[in-house]
């Protein structure tokens, strides 16, 4: 992928030192390529179109339907493709970063992954009467993507920080129940919204209290602590809940907003500006910590306290004090992402209904290098992921859905194996501060 | 294990002969710090904060709270009730049965259950201690439980062995499914340096939709039915039961597994090897050992071992069948058993007791008291999360430091106060 630190450093002393060549990119993308020529391409019949609505009513443009020849479409998707992988060979081969105009990068990946998804989807539904409504696609993994999004956010607030997170699942789960039983309690969704974060800051809580007053294993009182939050939330809810649900968990809902002109636009307008509202407060946390953590004092400290603690306390940071303090914050993001599961949806509290997706959030955390834009995207590949399978069941795809659900695992494995092997985690992560 | 008992309090006490204040003082002293005593403290306050939840749950005792300050005996009467008859359900459904026994058997059947639901997570357990002093953490026992349990329930009803043979030939498939689920984050990490923490987390979803998937299949189900459930396993591929009870070969063969365990680690060159690699990689390598082979090969072993696991859910009773939710709980349940039990096997073998204790007794008390089973797990994580900070249980019961921490504690008031001087 792009060059890491060492590779700069060498460049920039000796201008003779060859970089070392990776064959991982290349031989992914060559893979994918041959997938693509054998699953696809060859698999389709000849003369099929394939259906996909670009643009629904609403917009500007008014419905817009593409009928694509479906076999012509994927031999350009996966020549694309290959003159991507050939790129990567090249690259490699030549120990360059650049091949005419086009550099590679991590942007290479984006569009030959772009590339594949819609070869994908235009073979999915080659031939079928059905239209793909795209909108809907990427609106509803938008959607799917809400929770991801701010547990990577809070996973990236304190692995900066330089406390490991693994309690996102927890602290999801507690802002889902805590939003859900104050919602229900003062029949307002909008309290029950406010509420969340702080269940989130005080799992964050106490999360900070092992891991940087007692010098416990990040790790450890991670997983512990969503065991803990598991089974209280889990037992208030066979007691309290179920004994008066009237009182505790009839449902409220947060409204969905439709921003004026901005969501008519084709495409993109009804995909990012129909949507709920929690959905407009990630957009906020999203662009407020990318760019206060790399561009704010607070962000500097705060990385400083997760780099190089020592060199930040000789500075005069309160290193245990700021570690805590951001600990709190990025608990109760998580909080805030956990109201998603009950009020976003209109639904009252469940048993673990947040079903593992902390430990997505913290996946999509490291595939996107630990940089909120970066999990941004990786947390809108796994919404999309779990989207597809909702989709083209409409469709009436038959691909093993469970093959489907298991994607967002195994990329991320490939990425942590291959992609992630040169992003550079916070050094001091995990390490307690005992100055 | 005894072998390996850290040179504690007793031993520094030996080389220190000169201050000798009194012998009393000195044992009480040493009892006070000792690391059983904040176990036990531990359990205590797990176990007050379980009553505090489930007094608060009762209904009842909600009533009388509506009215505490004029008649104060009811709330407290209440809230005895509940918790008094909550725990004591449990402890009667953990360890003996005193209220209903008709015989000696029905006496002990409780306790035979406790042992009957520890043992997957004493196999899961030792699984993650090894790990834990390899120093890698593997979350993945979840994964490796599930396709243990794919691999040793295939052969146990499709592979139609004669009995004895059977058996064998299905543990050794659990072993094996294990081994191969854990062998991907072992040589991943070997090669690329891949964060062993993440890629099991991702195998353990991965391993769901993959047995779900399996499950789909024709082979994988019973005949005539497209439900997802595999045919019932062969009799012959069964755990004998001793005396009639709910206690079978599984816990014997766990025993065995956490003598071997502790054989390996303390007695052979790989155990060694391994502990050298947890204690510093940096120092292993240098030594010479090969740190990338010895990731692999604890997790080979570990991912073994949380296969075997799932002989219990497959073997012990007759007639089980292969579902998704074969592994329950039990690969994040062994977490906390592997860390009560600090990673050694005479440790792991005893919180695996506790813990499936607490389980079995949970079940009864949520029959008999309507008590929510949920209450163990915040019991169990309580545990653990105290136990994991010896400091927290110290000041809250204002027991004496040990001597280690007290004078690294001084160390760091020193420099703060040099840096304050400094500054």
């Amino acid at each position: 992928m792009s060059t890491t630190l060492t590779q700069l450093r060498a460049e920039d002393l000796h201008h003779e030192v060859l970089r070392p060549r990776s064959w991982k990119l290349p031989i992914a993308l060559t893979v994918f390529t041959l997938v693509s020529l054998a699953g696809f391409c060859f698999t389709t019949p000849a003369g099929a179109t394939s259906r996909v609505a670009i643009a629904t009513g609403n917009s500007w443009l008014g419905t817009l339907i593409w009928s694509l020849p479906s076999q012509s479409a994927l031999v350009v998707l996966t020549v694309i493709m290959a003159a991507l992988a050939g790129a990567g060979w090249w690259a490699s081969l030549r120990r360059v970063t650049r091949v005419g105009i086009v550099k590679i990068g991590s942007w290479t990946s984006v569009v030959f992954g772009i590339c594949f998804v819609s070869a994908f989807l235009v073979w999915a539904v080659a031939g079928r009467g059905s239209v793909l409504q795209f909108t809907s696609l990427l609106s509803g993994a938008l959607f799917l993507s809400v929770p991801l999004v701010f547990g990577a956010m809070a996973g990236t607030v304190c692995e900066h920080v330089g406390v490991i997170n693994v309690s996102i699942e927890g602290q999801l789960l507690a802002g889902a129940f805590m939003a859900a039983v104050v919602g229900s309690l003062s029949r307002n969704p909008w309290i029950g919204l406010l509420t969340a974060p702080l269940a989130g800051a005080v799992i964050g809580a106490l999360l900070a209290l092992f891991a940087v007053r007692y010098w416990v294993d990040h790790i450890i009182v991670g997983v512990v602590l969503n065991v803990l939050v598991t089974g209280l939330t889990s037992y208030l809810f066979s007691t309290v809940l179920t004994h008066n649900t009237a009182v505790f968990s009839s449902t409220v809902r947060l409204p969905t907003w439709k921003i004026p002109l901005l969501s008519q636009i084709p495409v993109i307008g009804p995909v990012l500006f129909v949507q709920n509202v929690l959905v407009y407060v990630m957009y906020v946390v999203v662009i407020l910590l990318q760019v206060l953590l790399f561009r704010s004092r607070w962000g500097l400290r705060l990385r400083a306290c997760g780099e190089h603690p020592r060199a930040a306390d000789t500075l005069g940071v309160k290193v245990n004090r700021t570690r805590v303090l951001n600990t709190i914050l990025g608990g109760a993001i998580a909080g805030l992402g956990g109201a998603y599961f009950t009020i976003a949806h209109g639904l009252a509290f469940g048993k673990q209904m947040t079903a593992g997706r902390g430990y997505i959030a913290l996946a999509a955390m490291i595939l996107g290098g630990w940089k909120p834009k970066g999990a941004l995207v990786a947390a809108l590949l796994f919404g999309f992921a779990d989207n597809l399978q909702n989709a083209l069941g409409v469709v009436g795809v038959q691909v093993p859905s469970q093959f489907m659900l298991m994607a967002p695992y195994l990329v991320t494995i490939f990425a942590v194996a291959g992609l992630v092997g040169k992003v550079r985690a916070p050094a001091m992560e995990g390490k307690p501060y005992k100055g | 294990m005894s072998a390996s008992a850290t040179p504690g309090p007793q031993l520094q006490a030996c080389q220190e002969p000169q201050p000798q204040p009194s012998r009393w003082r000195e044992a009480l002293k040493q009892a006070a710090s000792s690391s059983w005593l904040t176990s036990v403290l531990a359990v205590v306050i797990a176990l007050v904060i379980g009553a505090i939840l489930i007094a608060a749950a009762d209904v009842r005792v909600q009533q009388a709270a509506g009215y505490l300050f004029a008649r104060p005996q009811d709330f407290f009467g209440a809230a005895w009730n509940t918790v008094s008859g909550a725990y004591s359900s449990l402890f009667q459904g953990a360890v003996v049965n005193l209220t209903s026994a008709h015989s000696f058997a029905d006496v002990v059947a409780p306790a035979t259950k406790t042992i009957a639901y520890s043992v997957p997570l004493i196999f899961a357990g030792l699984a993650l201690g090894i790990g834990f002093r390899a120093g890698l953490f593997n979350i993945g026992a979840q994964g490796q439980i599930i396709l243990g349990a794919t691999l040793c329930g295939y052969i146990g009803f499709s592979w139609h062995l004669p009995a004895g043979v059977h058996l064998v030939v299905a543990l050794l498939g659990a072993f094996v499914g294990g081994a191969a689920w854990g062998f991907i984050p072992g040589i991943l990490k070997a090669k690329t340096g891949a964060n062993e923490v993440i890629v099991t987390i991702m195998l353990n979803s991965v391993a769901v939709f993959f047995l779900g998937w399996l499950l789909t299949l024709r082979s994988f189900q019973i005949p005539g039915l497209s439900r997802p459930i595999s045919p019932r396993m062969d009799t012959t591929a069964g755990y004998p039961h001793f005396f009639n009870t709910s206690i079978d070969l599984g816990f014997l063969l766990a025993i065995v597994a956490a003598v071997v365990v502790w054989w390996l680690m303390e007695r052979t060159t790989l155990g060694f090897r391994i502990r050298a690699v947890g204690e510093n990689p940096h120092a292993a390598r240098t030594a010479g050992m090969n740190v990338s082979m010895s990731y692999v090969w604890v997790m080979v072993i570990s991912g073994g071992l949380a296969g075997l696991a799932a002989t219990s859910q497959l073997l012990s009773a007759p007639s089980q069948q292969l579902n998704v939710d074969i592994a329950s709980t039990f690969g994040f349940d062994a977490i906390t058993v592997a860390l009560l039990g600090r990673s050694k096997p005479l440790g792991t073998v005893l919180a695996g007791l506790l813990f499936g204790g607490l389980r079995a007794g949970g079940y009864l008390m949520q029959s008999a008291t309507g008590t929510p089973i949920d209450i163990i797990l915040v019991l169990q994580s309580v545990i653990v999360l105290l136990i994991a900070a010896p400091p927290l249980v110290r000041s809250i019961f204002r027991l004496p430091d040990d001597d280690r921490r007290r004078r690294s504690r001084s160390a760091a008031h020193a420099r703060s106060l040099r840096h304050e001087a400094a500054t």
